[in-house]
């Protein structure tokens, strides 16, 4: 298994454990009372700006850690460039990623339109910020396994 | 994925080249070894410049490389 497969898969996984572990930790400060109260839209700015500075903190640690253990394993050093074929998948990745989220954000709008509760709403746009995630990293391994 | 209809001679071109290594040949070509992993599988098809920066390598003309469809000479 080359580098960039191995790199997919650790960035597979650590989006779903950062995500799940988040979650976790985040899920017993979840405001009680009304479901529109002002303290509900705080809780939910917070729970998407935390996690966007702690998920991109640890894809930073954990790519260093990777490539600290591939080297050591290995004895091979990481390509320091990008060619035509990683900046093809790259693009690949982001289209299906991009579309996933768009496809969420839709989803999201459309539950404001049918009167369900903003928290529902939040929940979507999280969830396919996720998904999103997951969506580039099984793209790219996907086709640095089978090819392009 | 559909197969891609551009082949190549690389593998046995690396063979007879004082048996050069997948990385060796990455280094000389300026991509990474995952792209001539993927050539040789026949999983990706070169962009033109890359192609003649392989056949350079090799000290041969493109068609000896690379051919289009079914190889039938080699």
């Amino acid at each position: 298994m080359t580098y960039q497969e191995k790199k997919s898969i650790v960035s597979l996984i650590s989006a779903i454990l950062i995500f799940g572990s988040f979650c976790l930790y985040m899920y017993p400060h979840y405001p009680q009372g009304g479901l529109e109260a002002t303290e509900t839209y705080r809780f939910w700015g917070s729970f998407v700006l935390i996690l966007t500075l702690v998920s991109i903190v640890a894809h930073i640690l954990i790519s260093i850690i990777f490539n600290i253990v591939f080297r050591i394993t290995t004895n091979e050093k990481e390509p320091s460039f990008e060619d035509e074929l990683d900046k093809l998948i790259a693009l690949k990745a982001n289209r299906n990623s991009f579309f996933m989220f768009i496809i969420g954000f839709l989803l999201a709008m459309g539950s404001l339109v049918i009167s369900q509760p903003s928290q529902l709403m939040f929940l979507i746009l999280i969830t396919s910020g996720f998904v999103s995630d997951v969506t580039g990293s099984v793209t790219k391994l996907y086709h640095y396994r089978k090819g392009v | 994925m559909g197969k891609n209809l551009v082949g190549n001679h690389i593998r046995k071109l690396r063979f007879n080249h004082d048996e050069m290594t997948q990385q060796q040949l990455a280094d000389k070509a300026g991509v990474t070894r995952q792209t001539i992993v993927a050539l040789e599988k026949g999983n990706y098809s070169p962009s033109l410049e890359l192609a003649f920066r392989i056949a350079h390598v090799f000290n041969l003309p493109l068609e000896e490389v690379f051919f289009y469809g079914e190889n039938t000479k080699k």
